[in-house]
């Protein structure tokens, strides 16, 4: 066993290649490597001993105070001014809202038997707000794709997604934009919303639904809410972004001229900074609409709904029908907000007033839209999508015999791989990190952190520490930890491979693209059936989950560093008499490194925001103990100390990726 | 410029024209499909749908009648148990039609709050075991007793095992004391934790399918035991009070009489769909009937609480009183 893992894991190693960073690189490596032989020798003769386990159903103290802290919260529900009038007030708007929309769009309205504005006036609507914004292109995209809402057979899902998603991405952008503004012009502001944001991006979902529900109660209002929470740090930071990024030589010409700041900002920084606002707001809803699935946990209206429902019954074909109209709503939105900004942007320069015709021709199908719109309140084929043909119910059931014949004829393989992975790196890693005594691991990764990136990292290493062994599961955050670092570790050498590949043929990336992006966006419960049929319950099993949903981010980052290289340097490099293979591994990856460092990182964060869904799949550990947390009263306290240990273990493990990739920047 | 502006001029026109001819033609069928009368006796009637396919056929049931018997405006929500409980307090949630002990829930909102009452038995009976599949019990008659799993154990070592037996356990939204219960009958085994209840039915799927060895936490009814019949391993018998602590608990699992929740604001306002729930009861092979035809039919939950409520319209009728 120890053969196997007398190595730490350093995902960074095969960054460290370029001919000018031999040096340093050699005295890293070196200090890595007697960090793992005393590792290794500290294992041997402590195994087993000051490791920290906690029983399944035992609590410590600081988990049990946050039960009664939520049993305080839950009995003041009523009678608190706060609890009853506040956030009851936000709830009770919030859901008139919803519902106001979706009686209008997507629900029956009572008495009718059909919304008041039946398919074919949606679609119209639709069509004519995208012409007026995007464009030609993105107009038949969106009628396709939201025709398709209607033939998969989930039209009144489908529109209740994009009523909760737009809802709560309207609240992101009015809290979102101003709170990025304010983060551009103040450091301290910058300070003080950034650790904020990192926890808003790294608790798992699972641990605060219940909160949410405490405040909010079930339905639209909390899913909304839940949806904000992990969608407003992009546009939060992309808007930050973009205002700094604003050349400081431009600022200076309008300041001398006179401008107030608030003159500054208007005409200059925002305009100037608009592109890179709108990328924001683009993750923003791409984040939104992520959580989904997670927002019908508490009831709320979408399409989550049927892929949760499904699941249920282990229906993969009705779990993949509704995840792909979750792919088609997120494409159709990512390449319309993109071709909006395009629009706007080229308006601008234009200078502002759009030419006559255009006018008219808005006009004119403004008539037409709103002549659709009467059908649809008519007539009952304009209003009920379940008279037009149904595509959803067949390709369901195709999708099931696929999956079936796949998982019948791969099942030996399959447990030949993951049985491969266990023993072989899995357990191994395991033993060392979750076996050994708590202050060795904790000596050993303060000084990894040291070593890769510098004093800073390892304090704030510290504090994450500290902060896990606070909330009384260490052994578990190591168990989690494991899989996390052999998760990565495998999206990395898929991304190198199909970055490589990617970045090198135009080809293969118009082939590959699409599906990244809709491994991107697919809901990770649609594919967890199949998965399991697969490799059975295990922490295999959660670590392929967490590799289709990072692979595809890591890729495309490491296509686009390959893509980045100069292609003259390539090409002397092609023309010394280097072979692909030389030119791959001594030019192409190591100036892409910091891509490489990159994707790790964001790898990295992927994977762990995979850990609750892998605990649904037999990963066990920290995301095991979340789902319990949520789904009996007594462990709530257990799962938010988990939620917790996972935000600790995704600040640290990105504070020593940044810091080491920094460094990799400065050589 | 002159002639594409008049062009589409003329175009707007045409389009203008041209709906109006199509709207004007025939009155619209919208008005003539207006929704039944006499709607408003019953009102809003809440449901909470826990997350598995037996309690949906029981509410879905109880939901078709309310509708299309008492008038009822029916609401489905999907929810986990300790959500839905927390729904009673605030009006989103009038019934829990298919509760399983949950004795800390029932001290919080009915015993603390007072949010919540009990509504009598729905007649299923819940009952939780270690279960492993048929082909195994045929081929390892004596391994349905607790006392020969040791010298089975080598049979479910796999490699989250750590060298021991496996005990799959699933839905992390049941309480188990199989940890307390392997240590107190000195078995050779270990917990693992599936995480869900897809993965554990997906489990025992695969294990009877590819004839692969498997022990694992379950529970009846279930839909999944009409596709698949687990058999069920005895342990030492459940007396009153043998599971009092559960660090010492060496019994099997008590059988649960399922019972049936709701909010007090709804068992008093005096609602028909309140007379309903409480006199609803069914048993679980009524239950496996409806909920194998969602689950493994892939009838809609509607159509087939539809067709069981026309198949058994005395027992319905038993519940209007």
């Amino acid at each position: 066993m120890t053969a196997v893992a007398d190595r730490p894991p350093a995902p960074e190693a095969p960054l460290t290649t370029t001919p000018a960073a031999k040096e340093p690189v050699r005295r890293t490596g070196l200090l890595l490597a007697a960090i793992a032989g005393a590792w290794v020798v500290g294992w041997a003769l402590f195994q087993g001993v000051a490791t920290l386990p906690l029983g399944r159903a035992a609590l410590t103290g600081f988990q049990r105070s946050l039960n009664d802290l939520r049993d305080a919260f839950d009995a003041a529900r009523n009678s608190n001014f706060v609890l009853d009038v506040v956030f009851g007030g936000i709830r009770d708007g919030l859901d008139a809202f919803v519902s106001a929309a979706r009686g209008l769009l997507s629900q029956p309205a009572f008495p009718r038997p059909v919304p008041e504005i039946g398919w074919l006036g949606v679609l119209a609507i639709f069509a004519w707000l995208t012409y007026a914004l995007a464009g030609l292109r993105s107009t038949v995209l969106v009628v396709l794709s939201t025709l398709s809402f209607a033939l998969l057979g989930y039209w009144s899902d489908s529109i209740d997604l994009l009523i909760v998603t737009f809802t709560a991405v309207f609240f992101c952008l009015l809290i979102g934009i101003p709170l990025g503004i304010a983060m551009a012009r103040s450091k301290a502001v910058t300070t003080v919303v950034t650790p904020v944001l990192d926890v808003m991006q790294t608790m798992p979902s699972f641990s605060y639904l219940l909160p949410l529900v405490l405040l909010f109660s079930i339905g639209a209002s909390a899913a909304v809410v839940a949806t904000l929470i992990y969608a407003l740090p992009p546009v939060v930071r992309i808007t930050a972004h973009g205002l700094r990024s604003v050349s400081p030589a431009t600022i200076e010409a309008t300041r001398s001229m006179g401008s107030t700041r608030g003159q500054l900002l208007r005409t200059v920084q925002l305009p100037m900074a608009r592109r890179t606002i709108i990328v924001g707001i683009n993750q923003t809803i791409m984040a939104a609409l992520s959580m989904a699935t997670i927002a019908a946990l508490v009831d709320g209206p979408g399409l989550g709904q049927p892929v949760v429902e499904a699941l249920q019954s282990l229906n993969i074909g009705n779990a993949f029908v509704a995840g792909l109209a979750i792919v088609i709503t997120a494409i159709m939105l990512d390449r319309t907000t993109t071709a909006a900004s395009e629009r706007a942007e080229k308006e601008r320069r234009a200078g502002r007033n759009a030419p006559q015709h255009r006018r008219l021709v808005l006009g004119a199908t403004a008539v037409l839209a709103l002549a659709a719109v009467y059908l649809s309140r008519t007539y009952l084929w304009a209003a009920d999508p379940e008279r037009l043909p149904d595509l959803g119910g067949p390709l369901a059931d195709a999708t099931s015999s696929a999956t079936d014949w796949i998982t019948d004829t791969f099942f030996g393989a399959t447990n030949g791989i993951r049985d491969a992975a266990t023993y072989g790196l899995l357990n191994p890693l395991q033993s060392l990190l979750a076996d050994s005594p708590w202050w060795l691991v904790a000596a050993v990764l303060l000084a990894t952190a040291y070593v890769l990136g510098g004093w800073r990292p390892a304090l704030i290493s510290a504090v994450c520490l500290g902060v896990i062994l606070g909330v009384g599961l260490w052994q578990d955050s190591m168990v989690t930890l494991t899989m996390t670092l052999v998760a990565t570790a495998l999206v990395m050498i898929l991304a190198v491979l199909f970055g490589v590949w990617m970045g090198r043929s135009r080809r293969a990336d118009t082939a590959l693209r699409p599906l990244l992006d809709a491994g991107q966006t697919i809901p990770p419960f649609v594919y967890l059936v199949p998965a399991l049929a697969l490799f059975g319950p295990t922490r295999f099993t959660a670590i392929v989950a967490a590799i289709l949903y990072a692979g595809p981010a890591a890729i495309k980052l490491v296509a686009d560093g390959i893509r980045g290289v100069s292609p003259t340097t390539v090409e002397a490099a092609t023309a010394a008499g280097s072979s692909t293979l030389q030119v791959i591994t001594k030019v192409q990856l190591p100036m892409a490194r910091a891509a490489l460092v990159l994707a790790a990182n964001q790898g990295l964060l992927y994977v762990l925001s995979m850990v609750v869904i892998g605990g649904l799949v037999g990963g066990g550990a920290l995301g095991y103990t979340v789902v319990s947390g949520f789904a009996q009263a007594q462990l709530y306290g257990k799962g938010l100390a988990a939620g917790i240990a996972i935000v600790a273990l995704g600040i640290m493990l990105d504070r020593i990726t940044q810091h080491a990739a920094a460094r990799q920047g400065r050589r | 410029m002159r002639t594409e502006k008049s062009r589409v001029l003329r175009l707007s026109a045409l389009i203008a024209a041209g709906s109006l001819v199509l709207t004007a033609c025939g009155g619209g069928d919208i008005e003539e499909t207006a929704a039944p009368e006499g709607a408003d006796e019953c009102g809003d009637f809440d449901i909470a749908i826990n997350p598995w396919v037996g309690y949906e056929a029981s509410a879905h049931v109880v939901g078709h009648v309310a509708a299309t018997q008492l008038g009822c405006n029916v609401e489905y929500k999907s929810l986990k148990e300790e959500v839905a409980w927390q729904g009673f307090g605030s009006g989103e949630v009038d019934v829990v039609i298919e509760n399983w002990g949950h004795d800390d829930l029932k001290q919080t909102y009915i015993e603390e709050q007072g949010t919540a009452q009990d509504a009598g038995p729905n007649g299923n009976m819940g009952i939780i075991g270690w279960y492993v599949p048929p082909w195994m019990a045929e081929e390892y008659p004596d391994i349905t007793d607790w006392e020969n799993l040791n010298s089975y154990a080598d049979l479910f070592v796999t490699s989250e095992s750590g060298g021991k037996g496996q005990l799959l356990d699933g839905d992390p939204s049941f309480v188990t004391n199989d940890e307390a219960l392997v240590a107190n009958l000195d078995l050779n085994y270990t917990v693992v934790y599936a995480g869900s209840e897809p993965a554990l039915i997906q489990a025992f799927r695969s294990a009877e399918e590819n004839r692969t060895p498997l022990l694992g936490y379950f529970y009846d009814p279930q839909w999944f035991l009409s596709e698949v019949p687990l058999v069920k391993v005895d342990l030492p018998p459940y007396t009153d009070g043998c599971d009092a602590d559960p660090e010492a608990v060496a019994c099997d699992y008590p059988v649960y009489t399922l019972d049936k929740i709701v909010a007090t604001d709804f068992a008093e306002s005096g609602s028909p769909a309140y007379d309903l729930v409480a006199a609803f009861n069914w048993t679980n092979e009524d239950q496996n009937v409806v909920a194998k035809m969602i689950a493994e039919d892939g009838m809609d939950a509607e159509d087939a609480a539809a067709q069981w409520v026309e198949d058994n319209q005395e027992m319905v009728d038993s519940w209007l009183g």
